[in-house]
């Protein structure tokens, strides 16, 4: 059989194709659906948490960092609870990253402040002595991206159901709705209200001028965004 | 009339070769630069008087580096030699189809304006954030172009051949075709953001080229690391296979040791490989059974991979000695050899127990390089230079220039890998540990000032390679411009070199 494949490339290729889908087919698809519904206490993204996420990856923050806790004793005590499948189900794309230069980040909104966080941004080995991360200066100055993010909760909700503006249950019985705008006007109205509970814990003065005046840094949304990490 | 040679048309090949050695060089350098940051964080802020710091950070560069050596350089190298062995073990010259030929040069030239696409839209920190998948959907569909053109290429290549039996590496390459073609479609799948309206009506909001990823959370991590490590196979594995089938027997002058091996192996390798995906996602949210799966065939995989590589050890029998006469044997048999230490390495590292301490570190990134450098570099390396003389007619310019480079680089490779093994392993344990308490022994940061002498020593290792791979680039260049001219009878076999 081999030799005649050998001398009939067509045939030589459906062959090669068959046997390298095959474990795809059986590895991903059979949980597909299952693994996509989220757990109670999972709620979409707002919007300036949104822009924060898209800051995040434009940054690559996943390069060094994870969002995967691991289920061991020294994790969880590190990290807070193991990750679960469904806390990930607004994750478009996910973003565990594969190697921890820095420490995890899943839970980093239960123990970090957005008065560390800027600090932190500004100058990594002031706030941790040691660090090796470089600080990320240009996030104070460059303006955050609420059209793209806008669009990103639009996509999500008009072509895989993400519930904005629909009630969602959370842990303590309760529901809360994550409301998204009707228009890229309000979309920017609704970033700013957004962006002005972060920046009154924020020291930075160039930064509370720029919420001020009506422009959001990409700190400010990246910190909204880190906050949202529970 | 059919008795004369053939006049193989390397039009193609040579410009390969050029985007070879130019992005591998590129590619290189910003690991070393990635490298020296994680040393000294001073330098990620080199440029900060111009204000530049943005673009020359860790975070920024590490996907320019990633997908510069390997969709650049390997790439390069896999399309160079393709447009070499393909001619020669088909018995067909590209110049004998003038489509062939036009589709040959409108792939590089596709090809290369994908690669200035990526570097500006890398650099901007326009990215879909998944590993070695990282362009937005305008470049994956520039991508998915030149893709099929490579295989309208290979498939027109293949339908006017006058060898009638397919050789091994062929087989190779077909299966680097459609291997990367479904992965890259697959884990690509996404939405652009501008098809969305909102309730106001307004469409085209945002920026145009972001998108949404098709799958979410557990889901988009399984498609991707399905892609991620099989990008590995068909990028890093089968066709380095198909280059190594066909050069190390046309340098030495054996034949293959086994054909039965080689079929073997090659059916192996294409089913055993793509379940072993799972490994990247141990302990994970992935259901246990994929984790498992994963585990298992990545520990079977050793099977198909040891395979090719003894077959090629094998087929240098009786002829050892040209190991210690000919540099070019020399970066062969070591690339062989490293195939089988990293394929030994990665098997070791899926199973649970030690992928929980190996997992998140610097012990994987010294696996992915003694892989890279020591097998895919190794070979690519050796494969131009075996080219060289035939496609530019000329003697290769220098034998010990070759010989150095051989041993700079080897000592660069021994480095970087024995540093991240005790960088990976150290900072396992440390992150792990709890004092007599049951208190964590370490905070993080701990676990980072650690390594910094480890990451001194990779980034000295990594600087040794690049200095042998620019001492490759200089050997390959005066082979072009000043090498002895030489007949067709001085290239049966061994390349010439001078000393």
């Amino acid at each position: 059989m081999f030799h005649w494949l050998e001398k009939h490339p067509f045939f030589f290729a459906v062959g090669v194709f068959l046997v390298i889908a095959f474990a795809g087919l059986v590895e991903i698809l059979p949980n597909f659906a299952q693994a996509s519904q989220p757990v109670v206490g999972t709620k979409p993204y707002t919007l300036l948490e949104m822009a924060g996420r898209e800051v995040y990856i434009k940054n690559s923050c996943n390069a060094c960092h994870s969002q995967l806790i691991r289920p061991f004793k020294a994790e969880t005590d590190r990290y807070g609870h193991y990750s679960l499948s469904g806390e990930y189900a607004y994750d478009r794309p996910f973003l565990w990253g594969s190697k921890r230069i820095g420490p995890d980040l899943h839970r980093v909104g239960d123990y970090r402040t957005t008065d560390w966080h800027e600090n932190h941004m500004k100058d990594p080995a002031g706030v941790v002595p040691g660090s090796i991360m470089p600080a990320y200066t240009w996030m104070f100055t460059n303006l955050a991206d609420i059209n793209t993010a806008y669009a990103d909760q639009l996509t999500n909700a008009q072509f895989f159901n993400v519930p904005y503006n629909k009630p969602v249950p959370m842990k303590d019985g309760t529901t809360l709705t994550v409301p998204m705008a009707k228009s890229v006007a309000e979309a920017n109205a609704m970033a700013l209200e957004e962006a002005k509970t972060i920046s009154a814990d924020m020291k930075d003065k160039d930064v509370q001028d720029m919420v001020a005046a009506g422009k959001i840094p990409e700190i400010v949304a990246l910190i909204a965004y880190l906050n949202s990490l529970k | 009339m059919e008795n004369r040679p053939l006049e193989y048309d390397y039009t193609v090949a040579k410009m390969f070769m050029l985007t070879t050695v130019l992005l591998g060089a590129v590619g290189m350098l910003i690991g070393v630069i990635l490298a020296s940051e994680m040393a000294f964080p001073g330098v990620n802020t080199m440029l900060g008087s111009l204000g530049l710091n943005e673009f020359t950070n860790f975070s920024r560069l590490r996907p320019l580096h990633t997908d510069s050596v390997i969709f650049g350089f390997t790439l390069s190298g896999i399309f160079a030699t393709w447009y070499y062995v393909g001619q020669r073990v088909l018995k067909v010259s590209m110049a004998e189809s003038k489509l062939l030929m036009f589709l040959g040069k409108m792939h590089f030239w596709l090809y290369i304006l994908v690669v200035a696409a990526a570097v500006v839209s890398l650099f901007m920190g326009i990215t879909s954030s998944k590993e070695y998948a990282e362009f937005e959907w305008p470049i994956d569909i520039a991508v998915v172009v030149v893709w099929v053109t490579w295989g309208l290429g290979i498939f027109g290549l293949i339908g006017i051949r006058r060898e009638r039996s397919l050789y091994i590496s062929i087989w190779y390459y077909i299966a680097t075709f459609l291997g990367i073609a479904m992965l890259y479609l697959f884990n690509n799948m996404e939405i652009p953001t501008i098809l969305a309206t909102s309730p106001a009506g307004e469409t085209g909001i945002g920026a145009w080229y972001h998108s949404v990823s098709m799958y979410s959370g557990t889901n988009d991590a399984l498609v991707q690391w399905w892609y991620g490590h099989n990008a590995v196979a068909f990028g890093f594995t089968v066709p380095i296979v198909a280059m190594i089938y066909y050069f190390l027997p046309k340098e030495s002058g054996q034949a293959v040791y086994s054909y039965k091996l080689s079929l073997l192996s090659f059916w192996g390798l294409m089913f055993v490989y793509l379940w072993a995906g799972g490994h990247h996602l141990l302990f994970s949210t992935v259901p246990d059974w994929m984790q498992t799966m994963g585990s298992v065939f990545s520990v079977v995989l050793i099977l198909p991979s040891w395979g090719s590589a003894i077959n090629m050890l094998l087929t240098m029998k009786g002829e050892w000695q040209q190991v210690a006469t000919s540099p070019l044997i020399k970066f062969m048999v070591l690339a062989s050899t490293f195939y089988m230490f990293s394929t030994l390495e990665g098997p070791i590292q899926a199973i649970k127990s030690v992928n929980a301490i190996a997992h998140f570190t610097d012990w994987i990134v010294g696996h992915v390089h003694d892989g890279t450098l020591g097998w895919v570099g190794f070979m690519i390396m050796a494969a131009l230079f075996h080219m060289a003389p035939r496609v530019f007619k000329r003697e290769l310019y220098s034998k010990s220039l070759m010989g150095t480079q051989f041993w700079i680089q080897t000592l660069g490779v021994v480095l970087y890998f024995t540093s991240m093994w005790i960088a990976g392993i150290t900072q396992g344990m440390m992150w792990r540990a709890h004092d007599e308490y049951g208190n964590l022994a370490y905070s993080f940061i701990d676990t980072v000032t650690a390594l910094h002498p480890y990451y001194t020593i990779r980034a000295v290792g990594g600087l040794l390679y690049l200095i042998g791979f620019f001492m490759f680039a200089y050997n390959i260049y005066k082979t072009m411009t000043s090498g002895r001219r030489v007949e067709e009878s001085e290239l049966q076999s061994a390349s010439p070199m001078a000393a």
